[in-house]
């Protein structure tokens, strides 16, 4: 007999189950490769988050998956599963760049700062915008067109770069370094300026950005009218009809929120970490946000919390594959996968053992 | 004609014990149903019928307590074992699939080997011996998605016969069925009870329970309150015992006052994504102070009707006034700009238009004022007030529990739908809209939402009151039109109503069911 979960198990108990599971069967893995388990949990972990250094790359990871998190999350309350991540994620990135290329010499960073990232939203957003168009009053399916525009993205990145905007007299397709001026502060010199010393690190202010998109989410979703529209039709499309809102209306809508959050991975890689347009900054971090929302219930708070695992995994297996070689970065991304595959497509496979406990112990 | 005293009941439920979590589903309940008989559970929504059938039929487990089938104990954990144990039931939503023939649904599941041609054969046989047995009057061969709900219902039935049932569940099966329908569905009943079949009877309808039932049971609470053989008891009698409180089946209203015209519908037509048209050329006038009743089966173009009144769907042709202004096709108002001409919208559909079930009870109740002044800033909601408001509203209703943070789906179907009546009469509205304001409600709640459409009339709104409930167009409306194949085809006074003159005229222009159109 089974009794339907209380809130608290089903928000925080069964991702953590699925995690449990999922680290289970990758210890399993790794004793099959003749590695000890805990040996290599201790490495992960103390690669992470063992000294500033580590916690820096953990949080530029997450920074990246909050990001595609949250886009994934916002698509999701409207009904939208938004596959597309990767690709806003790179046209947010272009979109950086081009200003930056333009600018950084003639304006400085209180005003390339949000220009950038307005740049970063606008071209995430317009990047989904065709595929929402295409679901909202043309039928075509969401899921298909955004895995399209994934490698749309991809071919017209390519182009540029190889094409239009490769520096003179260099044989690699990237741009031009941006001038000092317009790079975002990394934490190292912004917390020594307030006497607090730590390693050197890629996390740079956009950590701050994420945090906020969190709030902003937050807010909009379940603090304004607008918000409490688009979860209307995400959960039942007539009473949103009956309620007087136009569905394809909230789906544009949701869609360009949900490419402008994903386009601010550009303003985390290009402006705040290569300092220079190139090719590839986006790889992954637009599926992996989809495992990132899917374990964070589509919430902010849990999206921050699976991102800061996922920064976790990325920092403390890189760690990982450098100590123990016969653990290859190969192995790293099979560990990811499990974590993926315990909290997404097996995210209910817990819950009936869950549920029978609950059970037992309410009638005990 | 329940069998001799001394053969064991058909099914015996033995002190069946249910909680869910802090819900106590079932208390101690006991019955016995003698083998042969037609016996009736009544009880209000939330009364434990439900859960204690889907205890018989393996749904549930019960807590405590014992079944016993044909005198033995049983242990029934699944669908399965039911069936096993000669238990089928008739769901209220039926389990069919519509592309496929009658043969076919019955076959499902009971194919007989890996070619069907042999199989098919063997179940034709069997179903024209039912057939001759028990007259269901369906053709094996027709698709089961072409047929009228009567006849959709008798495969469900045919289904549970041709798998062995000689115990027959049947879940509230009359809630879509005409009145012609009901009457050959207890023909039915009857003929399966003179062969020496069971049927349980499960409904909150008590006029059903006289018609057809040797014995009754009455539930509430979760518990047997009372068990009356059908002869010595009346409705007014049950009624009391369902609800543990006198209630009048008739609602008291004054005459109405009829004012001006409020809503003037004039040739409205609409054709659906086919092309069949659904609504041709509907016209009438509704007056502020009065209610009119739209009368017939579902599936004629009053689900339609409402949802182009309401703005909901663009009409192809004609034009709808409310109030003095005019809407056209060529220029449609959405639902939010019908709200703001006055028109509320209780509809028929609660669960997928009324409300949201995954929200909690104060989102629901914000459903399409979401922009309203009172609870939206100029970017923020404002939350204190929308709390406030839903609160107000269950007090107001008596929304229970009085739980304005509970998901809306947490609340049984008679306090969702006080809470959306609520809602759309808190603006006192002009026009009022009604699709079916008391399906699956229970009877305290059916009275107190009837007297609030009463009190808006008489507080000079027009109603437009659409039901399939023949009971609550006669009780409520002071006049009634008939709509069959998305036309009015006949207009009667309240006072020249009854049912058997507004039954054939449901069914005019049904050629299906053969029934003339004689009205």
């Amino acid at each position: 007999m089974r009794v339907p979960l209380p809130r608290w198990a089903d928000m925080a108990l069964i991702p953590v189950a699925n995690v449990v599971l999922a680290l289970f069967a990758a210890g399993l893995i790794v004793l099959i490769i003749g590695e000890n388990p805990l040996k290599a949990v201790r490495i992960m972990v103390a690669g992470a988050l063992g000294d500033s250094e580590g916690v820096g790359y953990t949080l530029y990871y997450a920074t990246n998956y909050i990001f595609t998190g949250l886009a994934v999350a916002v698509a999701f309350h409207a009904g939208l599963f938004n596959i597309g991540g990767e690709g806003q994620a790179y046209l947010g990135g272009l979109g950086v760049g081009l200003v930056l290329l333009a600018f950084d010499r003639v304006l400085p960073l209180a005003a390339l700062i949000p220009l950038a990232v307005l740049a970063a939203a606008l071209f995430g957003a317009a990047w989904a915008f065709i595929p929402a168009y295409l679901q909202a009053y043309r039928g075509s399916h969401i899921v298909i067109t955004t895995i399209m525009f994934n490698f749309l993205a991809s071919a017209l990145m390519v182009y540029l770069m190889v094409n239009v905007l490769i520096a003179p007299h260099q044989m690699s397709p990237e741009s031009r370094e941006l001038a000092p001026g317009a790079w975002l502060p990394q934490v190292k010199p912004v917390l020594a300026a307030i006497g607090v010393t730590v390693a050197r690190s890629p996390l740079n202010l956009s950590f701050l950005l994420a945090l906020l998109a969190c709030v902003g989410v937050w807010a909009y979703l379940w603090h304004t009218p607008w918000g409490y529209e688009l979860r209307t039709v995400g959960q039942s499309e007539r009473a949103a009809v009956y309620a007087g809102v136009k569905p394809g209306r909230i789906i544009v809508v949701a869609m360009l929120v949900s490419g402008a959050l994903a386009g601010f991975v550009g303003v985390n890689e290009i402006m705040g970490v290569h300092h220079r347009l190139l090719l590839n900054f986006n790889l992954g971090y637009g599926f992996t946000g989809i495992a990132v929302a899917l374990m964070g219930r589509n919430h902010p708070v849990g999206v921050v919390l699976a991102g800061l695992l996922f920064g976790i995994l990325s920092q403390g297996g890189a760690e990982l594959a450098f100590e123990i070689p016969a653990i290859t970065p190969e192995m790293i991304v099979v560990i990811q996968g499990l974590i993926i595959l315990f909290s997404g497509a097996l995210a209910n496979f817990s819950r009936p053992f869950f549920e029978r406990v609950f059970a037992a112990t309410a009638r005990a | 004609m329940p069998a001799a005293e001394s053969a064991p009941p058909a099914i015996e439920l033995r002190h069946i014990d249910k909680r869910f979590g802090t819900v106590h589903a079932n208390r101690d309940v006991s019955m016995s149903i003698a083998r042969g008989s037609i016996t009736g559970i009544v009880g209000e929504n939330g009364a434990g019928k439900s859960t204690l059938m889907s205890i018989l039929y393996g749904f549930y487990e019960a807590d405590s307590g014992e079944i016993l089938v044909n005198g033995k104990p049983a242990a029934i954990n699944s669908a399965h074992d039911a069936l096993r144990l000669g238990i089928g039931m008739v769901h209220q939503h039926f389990v069919l699939i519509d592309p496929f023939t009658i043969l076919e649904n019955v076959m499902l599941g009971a194919e007989g080997g890996a070619l069907l041609r042999r199989g098919k054969a063997s179940a034709k046989q069997e179903l024209e011996r039912l057939e001759r047995e028990y007259g269901l009057g369906v053709d094996p061969d027709a698709v089961v998605g072409t047929l009228p709900v009567g006849a959709q219902q008798r495969v469900e039935i045919l289904k549970a016969l041709y798998r062995g049932a000689g115990i027959l569940i049947l879940d509230e099966p009359t809630g879509v069925l005409t009145p012609q329908e009901t009457d050959q569905l207890f023909r039915i009943l009857k003929t399966l009870r003179a062969r020496g079949s069971t049927v349980i009877l499960i409904t909150h309808k008590l006029r059903e329970i006289m018609a057809v039932t040797d014995e009754v049971y009455v539930m509430r609470g979760g518990a047997v309150v009372a068990h009356r053989r059908t002869a010595k008891t009346d409705a007014g009698e049950l009624a009391e015992l369902m609800v543990g409180r006198k209630v009048r089946l008739e609602i008291e209203k004054g005459p109405a006052k009829p004012g001006a015209e409020r809503l003037v519908v004039e040739d409205l037509t609409l054709h659906d994504a086919r092309g069949v048209t659904v609504l041709d050329h509907v016209s009438f006038a509704a007056r502020g102070g009065e209610i009119v009743g739209i009368a017939g089966v579902s599936g004629n173009g009053q689900s339609e009707l409402l949802e182009v009144l309401a703005g909901i769907r663009a009409a192809d042709a004609g034009r709808i006034v409310v109030d003095g202004v005019e809407i056209t096709p060529s220029q449609p108002r959405d639902p939010a700009r019908m709200r703001d001409l006055g028109v509320a919208h209780i509809p028929e559909d609660r669960h997928r238009l009324g409300l949201v079930v995954s929200f909690e009870a104060t989102e629901s109740a914000l459903l399409g004022y979401q922009h309203d002044e009172a609870y939206a800033g100029a970017v923020l909601q404002r939350h204190g007030a929308i709390n406030r408001h839903c609160a107000a509203l269950m007090d107001e209703f008596d929304v229970r529990p009085r739980q304005p943070f509970l998901r809306s789906a947490s609340f049984s179907g008679g306090n969702q739908q006080k809470l959306i009546v609520a809602r759309e009469l808190a603006r006192a509205p002009k026009v009022l809209l009604v699709g079916q304001p008391t399906r699956g409600v229970d009877i305290g709640a059916i009275e107190f939402i009837h007297r609030q459409l009463v009190e808006h009339r008489d507080a000079g709104c027009a109603v437009l009151l659409v039901s399939v409930e023949l009971d609550e167009i006669m009780a409520l409306a002071d006049r009634i039109l008939v709509m069959c194949d998305g036309r009015i085809v006949g207009e009667v006074a309240r006072s020249d109503a009854d049912e058997r003159v507004l039954g054939l005229m449901m069914a005019n222009a049904r050629g299906a069911d053969g029934i003339a159109a004689s009205a």
